[in-house]
């Protein structure tokens, strides 16, 4: 126990060294903030419990979302932020993971260039990090999005693919589906008017699928690009060249690999070597909801084990937070538990 | 003695006694029709309980009772991880019911989860909520629509009545068990196409944690 104090209070001070404050957060969150960013989903994962006054609380998850609003009611950018404690999170007892654990993490409110921040964060994890033996994997969910937004067909069937880019399946399914003619639909048989859905909204979205009947199939040479996109894996260096040579079939993306090259010249010129620093296109789409840029972990050998440290861009975040005031947020958390055992097994070796 | 817990109440528990009836087993209530005690004759060293069909997954579950009937959905739903818990003995043939999803009929647009989906999105945007599904069974819903990609909803906790929450404006779909359909119906809903979520019929359950000599009474109703 005091050797997970010796190594929080080590993490933190690492952070408060680059500048950050610390703040607190308080462990009992009210549920509705976290139920409509996060959805039904976030129940299967984080502890609610009913307060027969205050109705349904929640066990902070996480400390992203109550340091995102305390920074958006009472500072400016640019701002560094960092924070200890536990989080409480379900776990399915085959992985032998606790459902307290501690997180020490840092954050970044900052207008400057992306990338010069986001080579920040993740320059100061590895560097934190370097001594143990692990290995980091970075991803770019602006890639997808971009290629998402470059596709020849229509605003609605882009949205429908953006708002499923976290769920890898549903999202292959509607690729599927829009690849295709659209398939004749028999609609339901009518009854009595009920509910707040009003028949205005009905006769919309029947207009709607009327006008999407006649939607031509999304190219499958575009199909096969976004693809091909999504399988890039590989170390730093290799995948941006796989990624430069995808914009000519891509050309959607050029300013998002543009972002990734620039991001690649600021951690070397910050003086990370960047040969081993893995880059996996679909990395983040399944674990990491609210990340909609760059994305990052560091990865033990051990099986079982979670990222030791994780993180990414979340900008879209601050907006939905923000009621449609959006910050540049860059941060990510370390798990000093598995810091910790990660510098033991280092040591017994 | 080996406890086999049985619905205390209604149809369920009549069916029940049949259906043991039919293979040996005569169980039946002692004493006045008020009184939840029973008796097991056919085979020995087995004792009758008579509990809720919602309790009996969870005394299974703790080793309090050996066997147990109920339905597959409350099982399914009630314990996390059931198959390390309790089997299925065997299925018993009634009490056959379909946990389902269902929208207003009125919504001529939307037969599939697919246009679920797509509708709770558009009602997110113009309500400022996520659109509203009613059920008690939260575990088993919320993993299937989390497997079919469904998003921007949320569910509500309705015990009783559920069929009629989106008429009273306190949801605007619901999951729930049917039989024929016909209350479905009745409360001016539509099932969706692919809206089949569990297939439940009254089964009896083995407790793994109980222990004791099942042998007996299994081999007894598998003999007919």
């Amino acid at each position: 126990m005091s050797q997970l104090r010796a190594e929080t209070a080590r993490l933190l001070a690492a952070f408060e060294a680059n500048g950050a404050v610390r703040v607190e957060a308080d462990i009992l969150q009210p549920a509705d903030v976290l139920l409509d960013l996060y959805g039904e989903d976030i129940r299967a994962r984080a502890y609610v419990t009913s307060d027969p006054l205050r109705g349904e609380q929640m066990l902070r998850p996480d400390f992203t979302v109550p340091v995102v609003q305390r920074h958006m009611a009472v500072s400016a950018e640019p701002a560094r932020y960092t924070y200890a404690g536990p989080v409480f999170r379900y776990q399915d007892s085959a992985t032998g993971r606790e459902a307290q654990s501690e997180q020490v993490g840092y954050e970044v409110f900052d207008r400057s260039a992306p990338e010069a921040i986001e080579a920040e964060v993740f320059g100061l994890f590895h560097q934190i990090l370097a001594p143990l033996d692990l290995t980091a994997s970075t991803g770019d969910v602006g890639l997808l999005r971009a290629a998402i937004d470059g596709l020849s067909t229509s605003d609605a069937r882009k949205a429908a693919l953006r708002r499923h880019i976290w769920r890898p399946l549903r999202f292959q399914s509607l690729l599927a589906r829009f690849s295709q003619p659209v398939a004749p639909k028999t609609l339901g048989a009518d009854g009595q008017q009920i509910g707040l859905r009003s028949a205005q909204d009905v006769q919309e979205r029947l207009a709607q699928l009327e006008e999407e009947a006649t939607a031509p199939p999304i190219p499958a040479a575009e199909i096969e690009a976004l693809t091909d996109l999504l399988a890039i894996r590989g170390k730093l260096p290799e995948a941006l060249k796989l990624l430069q040579a995808l914009t000519s079939r891509l050309p959607s993306i050029g300013p998002a690999v543009a972002h990734v090259a620039a991001r690649i010249k600021a951690l070397d010129a910050a003086g990370m070597d960047v040969a081993p620093i893995g880059f996996e296109a679909a990395y983040g789409l399944t674990a990491m909801e609210y990340y909609d840029g760059f994305v990052f972990g560091f990865y033990a050998a051990e099986p079982g084990w979670p990222a030791v440290a994780s993180g990414g861009r979340y900008d879209a975040l601050t907006r939905v937070l923000g009621q449609g005031c959006a910050v540049p947020a860059v941060g990510g958390i370390i798990r000093p538990e598995y810091s910790l055992r990660a510098t033991k097994g280092r040591l017994s070796c | 003695m080996l406890k086999l817990g049985v619905p205390s109440k209604g149809r369920l528990m009549q069916e029940t006694f049949d259906w043991f009836a039919e293979r040996g087993v005569q169980l039946s209530k002692s004493g006045s029709d008020r009184e939840y005690v029973g008796q097991v004759e056919g085979v020995d060293g087995v004792e009758l309980v008579l509990l809720s069909a919602g309790e009996i997954p969870r005394e299974l579950a703790a080793g309090r009772i050996h066997f147990g009937v109920t339905g597959t959905d409350l099982v399914h739903e009630k314990l996390v991880h059931w198959a390390d818990v309790v089997e299925p003995v065997a299925e018993m043939g009634f009490g056959f019911a379909d946990l389902i999803i269902a929208v207003p009929a009125c919504w001529r647009d939307v037969t599939s989860l697919h246009d679920l989906d797509a509708v709770a999105a558009r009602f997110r945007a113009d309500h400022g909520f996520r659109l509203r599904i009613a059920t008690k069974y939260h575990r088993l819903v919320r993993q299937f629509l989390t497997a079919q990609g469904v998003a921007d909803y949320q569910l509500v906790d309705s015990q009783g009545a559920t069929e009629g929450a989106v008429k009273n404006e306190t949801a605007e779909a619901i999951a729930d068990i049917t039989s024929t359909g016909a209350t479905i119906e009745a409360n001016h809903l539509r099932i969706l196409e692919d809206g089949l979520v569990l297939k439940s019929q009254a089964t009896l359950w083995k407790s793994h944690s109980a222990g004791g000599d099942c042998g007996p009474l299994i081999r007894k109703i598998s003999a007919q």
